[in-house]
Parts: structure tokens; C-alpha cells; sequence
């Protein structure tokens, strides 16, 4: 896949690290299912983490801690657990393997709200409330997103499509890792529509979003 | 005193397996033939690292001891899920006891972190070559990470260590939160370099 658009390097360190909740953790690993040179560095970047355990003052474990682990093997309770590696190149689906628990395997099943003109979108529920929010959007070739600022983190992963910014262009597997203080103003290419899935820090963000693009769009 | 001597103990063990090839030896026999000796080896080494990390990201004593036993019975578990060729196991033991934490302390999920990995394993794998590299990857990283200036280092350690959000070592340090970013990408940026020299 030709990726041009990749994760910024604090965002792989807070993946390593646990540090990004479920929505941004899912725009990541989609990427990652996606983009091999981002994913060499998370794992790169989860070296840190082995290094770091690896000196830490060791915390003496309670004495019989080991027979009580094989005692629970022994007790059935927890096999080992086979690992099918066919699943992520399974033929027919266009879904990347984190996202197929979310939404199935295919973009053409996802059950889209229209919002606004040519604009649709899909909610995806998971994590706590008060998290950033996870949806997809479906918008349509042609369609400006309007400018908007970013009250916090947004995540863009394309999925299908292609949409264009100040950045450039952003294609299938394309991520668009921005911080709060970016402003862009996305316009979806000409031909096919573009879908994305998108975390957003701060939930209410997406009212403006809706209510700026209730506002006259430019076309192209 | 009793955890002192406890520790001693643990060191003179670690002695005889502080030896990457020798960690990775072992978990490819516990995925290959559920191998109690080997595992055993792996438990002696990690578990009191993994019950330490615990402990300093905040978990009381008792609650890390059982902590500490559900990721090693996971590094079990989804032995088959670690690639040899692509990492440490120190790294892979790492993201078992990260996602624990995810799972049992967030309350969210680790399934994309698993299935990633199981898209790892399944991309075009590594000759003996390739084995070699990995294990000076993970030399690399450790040598970049051990000539980090004190401020950069201390930042990947309350990530890693104590896990502390982004916002959380800004409040700490009384930095803002940009600083804590580029401090980041600073101490990545080098690891990069060093890694980008043996390429
Ligand atoms: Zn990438």
C-alpha cells in the first residue's frame, strides 16, 4: 500500500505505552494493519518499554507463585491459545483486522446516518463515557469539509477514497495525525466518496462540525 | 530485610538467563511445545520485573501479585502470538503486562494491540538473517536509550514505568504539555538515528 501520511512519533510512544484510550487506540492499530513502516516503529518504540521493565528494581513475587500458575494449567482452565494468521488477509474484506470486531468485514454493511448534505456518518460505541469518540464518516466525492479548529487530538484514517488538504493528499491508508492548533480544510476528491474513520478528543466537537457544514459548502 | 535477600536471590538467577537468545529460546518452546521448564525460566526472570512495573504504576501489593500472575498465565497463554523475528522478549513481555493494565485498570480493550501482533506474524517472516538484526534492534534501542540526557530519559520512564498519561508528566514535571511531546520525539528521534546506522 502507498502511504504517505503517517503517525506522528509522540502518538506511536503513547500507543507502546497504553497511554492513547480505546478510540485513539483504534485509529492507530487500523493504521498499523495498514502501514508497515509505522508498524516496525511501534515496535521499535515497545523496545523502549522492554528496555525500561528490564532495569527496574525487581519486586520479590510470593513463594509459591509458580507452582500456583502451573496449578491453574493443570486445572484446565487456561490453554494455550491457537492464533489463526490467515484472518488478516481474509479475500473478501476491506476492513482493517482491529476494526472488523467493530463493524464487520465489510464498508459496504456499515449502516450510515445521513447529517448533512452529502455528509454521513457512523457511530462506533466503546470505551467509557467522557472518552474521546470513535465514528466513521461517509462524505461525498466533491464535498469540502469545512475549516475547523480542533479543540483537541483528532485522528483521520482513510479507508476508501480520498480527500485533500494544505497536507496534501490523503489516500487509502493515509493518517492524518493532527494536533490541536492545526487547522485544515479537507476536500474529498472527485470520483468515489471518502470514507474515514476519525477519534476525537473532546465529544461535543462534532456539533460545530455538523453546524459549519450546514453552512454553504464550496464545491469543487 | 526478607525482601532484600529475596532480591539478592532473584539477581543470581538472573545471572545465569540474562541472555536475549536464551529468553527467546524459551518462549518458542513454550509456543512450540508448552515447555514447563522453559516457562518456568521466563517466570523466575520476569515475573518480579513485571510485578515491579506494576507496582509503580500505582497498584497496591496484593492486587499486583495477582496482576503479576495473570500476565505471566497470558504470556503463556498467547505464546504463540510472539514473533521471534520481530522483537525482544523483554519488549513482548512488556505489552503483555501494558495490556493487563489496559484491561483490568481502564477497563478498555486490548484486542487491537493482539491483533496487530497477529498481523506481524503473519507478514512475510524473517530468515535467520533477519533474527540476527532483531536482536541488535533491540541492542540499538537499549544503547540509545542508556545516552538519553536525564530529561528526555525521565519522560519515557514515567511513560512506560509508571504510566503516567502525556498530561499527567506535564503536571508532575510542571512542563507544558508541548515540551513533554518534543521530549519525546527528541528521545525517539535519537533511538531512530541509531537504528537507521545498522540499516
Ligand atoms: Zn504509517
Amino acid at each position: 500500500m502507498n502511504i504517505h501520511h503517517h503517525l506522528d512519533e509522540a502518538t506511536l510512544l503513547r500507543y507502546a505505552s497504553g497511554d492513547l484510550d480505546s478510540a485513539f487506540t483504534m485509529v492507530v492499530a487500523a493504521h498499523l494493519a495498514m502501514c508497515d513502516s509505522c508498524r516496525q516503529a511501534a515496535r521499535d518504540a515497545e523496545e523502549i518499554g522492554g528496555h525500561m521493565m528490564d532495569r527496574v528494581a525487581q519486586a520479590p513475587v510470593s513463594s509459591n507463585a509458580f507452582e500456583k500458575m502451573m496449578a491453574r494449567i493443570d486445572a484446565g482452565q487456561d490453554e494455550q491459545i491457537e492464533v489463526d494468521v490467515s484472518r488478516h488477509k481474509k479475500a473478501d474484506s476491506d476492513v482493517p483486522l482491529p476494526l472488523r470486531n467493530l463493524i464487520g468485514d465489510h464498508l459496504d454493511d456499515v449502516r450510515w446516518r445521513l447529517v448533512a448534505p452529502g455528509v454521513r456518518k457512523h457511530e462506533i460505541k466503546m470505551g467509557k463515557k467522557g472518552e474521546s469518540s470513535l465514528y466513521m464518516l461517509n462524505i461525498s466525492p466533491g464535498m469540502a469539509m469545512p475549516e475547523h479548529g480542533h479543540g483537541g487530538a483528532e485522528m483521520t484514517l482513510i479507508l476508501s477514497g480520498a480527500y485533500r488538504d494544505k497536507l496534501g493528499v490523503f489516500g487509502p491508508g493515509d493518517v492524518a495525525d493532527l494536533d490541536e492548533h492545526i487547522e485544515h480544510q479537507p476536500v474529498v476528491e472527485p470520483g468515489e466518496a471518502c470514507i474515514c474513520l476519525v477519534a476525537t478528543e473532546t465529544p461535543t466537537r462534532f456539533k460545530d462540525f455538523i453546524v459549519r457544514l450546514m453552512q454553504p459548502f464550496v464545491r469543487i | 530485610m526478607r525482601s532484600a535477600l529475596n532480591l539478592a536471590q532473584n539477581d543470581e538467577e538472573v545471572d545465569r538467563v540474562d541472555d536475549p537468545a536464551v529468553l527467546k529460546q524459551a518462549m518458542v518452546r513454550v509456543a512450540q511445545a508448552q515447555d514447563r521448564e522453559a516457562f518456568q525460566l521466563l517466570f523466575s526472570y520476569f515475573a518480579p520485573r513485571v510485578k515491579a512495573v506494576l507496582l509503580k504504576a500505582g497498584s497496591q501489593e496484593s492486587q499486583a501479585e495477582d496482576l503479576m500472575q495473570d500476565v505471566m498465565m497470558t504470556v503463556w497463554r498467547k505464546a504463540k502470538l510472539y514473533a521471534p523475528e520481530r522483537g525482544s522478549v523483554n519488549a513482548w513481555v512488556f505489552t503483555v503486562a501494558r495490556n493487563a493494565r489496559i484491561d483490568l485498570l481502564r477497563r478498555a480493550s486490548s484486542r487491537p494491540y493482539d491483533d496487530v501482533y497477529e498481523i506481524e506474524l503473519e507478514s512475510d517472516v524473517a530468515s535467520g538473517e533477519d533474527n540476527m538484526f532483531e536482536t541488535e534492534r533491540a541492542e540499538r534501542v537499549s544503547e540509545a536509550l542508556a545516552e538519553l540526557p536525564e530529561d528526555q530519559r525521565q519522560i519515557i520512564e514515567l511513560g512506560f514505568i509508571e504510566d503516567m498519561s502525556q498530561s499527567e508528566i506535564a503536571k508532575k514535571l510542571d512542563l507544558p504539555l508541548g515540551t513533554v511531546k518534543s521530549r519525546m520525539r527528541l528521545a525517539y528521534g535519537k533511538m531512530k538515528s541509531k537504528l537507521e546506522a545498522v540499516r
